[in-house]
């Protein structure tokens, strides 16, 4: 089958969705995004076709062996793809450790790493032994990460290695892991999932025909921050704007105009009946009031950023926070919390901040006079979302506002689609 | 370096401002005396009929700044206690002055005799030079010329401005220089403005060919550059028009477009109408973002802050005072928003444009104040999509290139894409 894929290669996040001609989705992939951007890119793009050769599993084993075994399955799969990538952690951990360590340090240090890793791989395998819905990053860098500086602080003491200098190793080694080429496609990592779940006839028979159904990408477009080093020509290359537009149009097409907040830029867009934009501001010289203030505002209030909200939206009182600039705010806060103000109430304010200047770019592309869409990872954040729809209300009147639970994905979307026109 | 500097206009006129400063180095020991005035509203030919030279400091920062010089001015003008927000054309003259008063060129800049304050519309002219006259202590002129709030200039208004010129600048300009004003000698130097006026327009008004043989923005700033300062009314303004205007006429004759910073643009994709000044700091570096993309720029504003003379005005012998307060009276920055939104809706029709882009700088209220107004307006009433780009005239710091890449790019995408909706 041909399909078109979209790649949208954000500050924070890669992403990637494919579509069938028809335009639906088959898959989409996230990845975060890093130095080497073509490899934050292929490795979105793996994910989208992992996704989309689960789907078309699901499909066929849904209606044989119902859905719990394909659950199972993916969660094998991910364990398969873990496991892959943390022994190349680990591997460049030691290879790390042998070159930095003092050589009277070394055997410590090998022991350690060995005692953290062998607990590594056995919780990952306890998680899908026994899974618990315990919040955790999609990211391996991330969830990693925790998990490599929690048991580092339980077993490195007992092993006289000090936790700086595995922490140092790790951040080196992880932004050297995830910038190097690693294999996590479908056709590698289903086997060994098969395995762990054991393996039916059936569910062997599908797997196999979703392995070989062909995926004939017949068009690429790619869009968003690092878009012009994707390695595709230039006319398969998009603007962000153009294609959060178009994105949005295909997920709720009465949308007139579109909000998309992202880690480093805001953009208010209006578009056509048929999505093509008409209009757009965005934020300019300053990132102030985008998705990084919030990353910067949970790391001073050492909370996880997917916390915020939450919490935020308990306020009964919330603070009126003049400032968007990320420093600035970061002094209010502080200042806030000496005087005792509740922390819900300070978060409460810094998220309408953030909205309140998404507002001033709304008012200045043209204003929301119809069908309203919210997307780009702010719009996953329930107090930003609230904020913002007491704003709109209150300067435009009541107006629909979509937002969509796969927003993240709004501006790959609209690539895909590009691609997917630009064949027709 | 570009093809841009191999036209023989450019030369020529790299050469004359080059003869300009050295002149001015030497005015003191030729016992020429020095008027310094501001581009809007500028009386050239009436200062240099007492034999004075002009200086013009805005012409001095922007040259400044394009020769990388703008940064360590306005630094040091910020350590005299200049605020951030100061226009920064002020700032730069200023670091300027307090380093010795070298100019763009290397030369030293005199002293002036005379503070010839032609008002027309920008108030900040009027603090700078109340620091120039703080630090100079000379004799200081302020010609008030009325504000065109009704969108013409009533006879009264007219007969008030001649009525300063004869009574108050004539008599400064007498005492300074020594000589009697010679009314004989300004109709001569009168005359000569027309003419070169004349070839400037002719030039300016090639652009409504398709392909434009004039880039009518990053080009035209060059081409207004001798009448603008210190070239209006004398026989090098004159004979470097005519050079221009052959030039340009053989340019259309073979349906060649502008030298650009990415060659010669003879497959001109966008049309565009641009209003407010460009940036100086990275003045090539944002033209070849345009030029990049295939958009020529057709008609501008900015390239008429130093006269409009392509809607008829022209400099009348017949009546020497008179004309000259027409000409202030008519210069871009003393026009009301509706004049300026006429202008551009009659370029965008006379043009034949495809787009309209705003370039608001951050230090320039005269300019900036009510550009989202004229953008609705504009594209209310042309059905033409108008953009908007931020960064600064001569502060280095307010010119984010990416961003204004990408908002560029997204616009030129836009205007693809509203082509495309609209053949479909």
């Amino acid at each position: 089958m041909k399909c078109f894929v979209g790649i949208d290669l954000g500050s924070t996040t890669t992403k990637a969705v494919v579509l069938d001609e028809e335009g639906r989705t088959l898959g989409r992939g996230i990845t975060n995004s890093r130095s080497n951007y073509d490899l934050a890119a292929e490795i979105s793009r793996t994910e989208a076709f992992v996704s989309a050769r689960f789907a078309l599993l699901r499909r066929e084993v849904e209606r044989a062996a119902g859905s719990a075994v394909l659950d199972r399955l993916l969660a094998a799969f991910r364990l398969e793809q873990t496991l892959v990538q943390l022994e190349r952690l680990r591997a460049a951990l030691e290879e790390e450790g042998e070159k930095g360590a003092p050589a009277g340090a070394r055997p410590a240090l090998s022991r350690t790493l060995s005692a953290i890793f062998d607990r590594l791989v056995s919780e990952e395998e306890n998680r899908f032994e026994a899974p618990s819905p315990s919040e955790r990053s999609d990211f391996f860098r991330d969830a990693a990460g925790s998990a490599f500086s929690r048991l580092s602080e339980e077993v490195a003491p007992g092993n006289g290695v000090s936790v700086e200098l595995l922490a140092g190793l790790y951040d080196k080694c992880i932004v050297k892991v995830e910038n190097e080429p690693v294999e996590l496609g479908f056709r590698e990592h289903i086997g060994g999932a098969l395995r762990r779940v054991g393996d039916s006839p059936e569910v062997r028979a599908a797997v196999a025909r979703a392995t070989d159904a062909e995926l004939d990408v017949a068009g690429s477009v790619g869009t968003g921050y690092g878009r012009a080093r994707l390695p595709f020509p230039k006319e398969q290359i998009r603007s962000e704007i153009l294609c959060h537009g178009l994105g949005a149009h295909a997920l709720f097409p009465g949308t007139r105009t579109v909000l998309d907040i992202g880690g480093q830029d805001t953009k208010a867009i209006q578009v056509d009946p048929s999505g093509i934009v008409t209009s757009f501001q965005m934020n300019d010289r300053c990132a102030a009031g985008c998705g990084r203030y919030l990353g910067y505002i949970a790391d001073e209030m050492k909370m996880g950023l997917h916390e915020l909200a939450p919490l935020a939206l308990a306020s009964r009182r919330p603070v009126r926070i003049t400032s968007t600039c990320t420093v600035f705010a970061g002094a209010e806060l502080r200042e806030r919390l000496s005087l005792g103000e509740k922390r819900e109430d300070i978060l409460a304010g810094l998220h309408r901040a953030v909205i309140l200047r998404a507002m001033s770019l709304l008012a200045r592309s043209g204003g929301v006079e119809n069908e309203f869409t919210f997307t780009g990872g702010v719009a996953r954040n329930g107090a930003a979302v609230a904020a913002l729809e007491g704003l709109v209300a209150e300067n435009y009147g009541q107006r629909r506002l979509n937002i969509s639970p796969d927003s993240i994905y709004t501006g790959a979307l609209g690539a895909a689609l590009f691609a997917l026109r630009a064949a027709a | 370096m570009s093809d841009a500097e191999k036209d023989r206009s450019m030369q020529m006129q790299k050469q004359m401002l080059a003869e300009h400063y050295e002149r001015l180095e030497g005015a003191r020991e030729a016992g020429e005396p020095v008027v310094y005035t501001f581009v809007p509203g500028n009386l050239t030919e009436l200062i240099r009929s007492f034999g004075a030279l002009p200086v013009l400091p805005e012409i001095n920062a922007l040259q400044s700044a394009m020769r990388g010089k703008s940064k360590g001015y306005i630094a040091a003008a910020e350590r005299e206690g200049h605020s951030e927000d100061v226009c920064s054309y002020v700032k730069c003259d200023v670091g300027m002055l307090k380093g010795g008063n070298i100019g763009p060129t290397g030369t030293k800049l005199p002293k002036p005799d005379l503070l010839l304050l032609s008002y027309t519309g920008c108030y900040t002219f009027m603090k700078w030079f109340e620091l120039l006259r703080e630090e100079y202590g000379c004799p200081t002129v302020f010609l008030h010329v009325p504000y065109q709030g009704d969108g013409r200039q009533t006879p009264e208004q007219r007969a008030y401005t001649v009525r300063q010129i004869r009574k108050e600048l004539i008599p400064a300009l007498e005492k300074v220089s020594g000589r009697r004003y010679d009314e004989d000698r300004l109709r001569e130097s009168l005359a000569l403005s027309a003419k070169a006026e004349d070839d400037l327009v002719a030039v300016l008004q090639s652009a409504k060919a398709a392909p434009s043989p004039i880039d009518a923005y990053f080009g035209a700033v060059y081409y207004v550059g001798p009448i603008f300062s210190a070239f209006r009314g004398t026989p090098e303004g004159v004979a470097y028009y005519r050079a221009l205007r052959e030039e340009v006429e053989e340019r259309a004759a073979l349906g060649q477009g502008p030298s650009t910073p990415s060659g010669r643009l003879d497959r001109q994709k966008y049309r565009l109408v641009v209003e407010g000044p460009p940036n100086w700091t990275h003045f090539r570096e944002f033209w070849k973002m345009f030029s990049d993309e295939g958009a020529v720029v057709v008609a501008s504003t900015y390239s008429k802050v130093g006269g409009t003379y392509d809607f008829g005005f022209r400099h009348d012998p017949a009546d020497p005072l008179g004309t000259l307060a027409d000409y202030c009276s008519g210069c871009y920055t003393n026009l009301n928003l509706p004049e300026r939104v006429e202008m551009l809706v009659r370029y965008a029709r006379e043009y034949s444009a495809d787009g309209f882009l705003i370039h608001s700088v951050k230090s320039c209220n005269s300019f900036s104040a009510g550009q989202l107004t004229i953008l609705r307006e504009v594209e209310k009433r042309t059905g033409i999509p108008g953009g908007f780009l931020e960064s600064d005239l001569v502060d280095a710091r307010y010119f984010s290139p990416a961003n204004l890449k990408n908002r560029l790019e997204s616009y030129f995408q836009m205007l693809e894409a509203r082509r495309a909706g609209i053949a479909s």
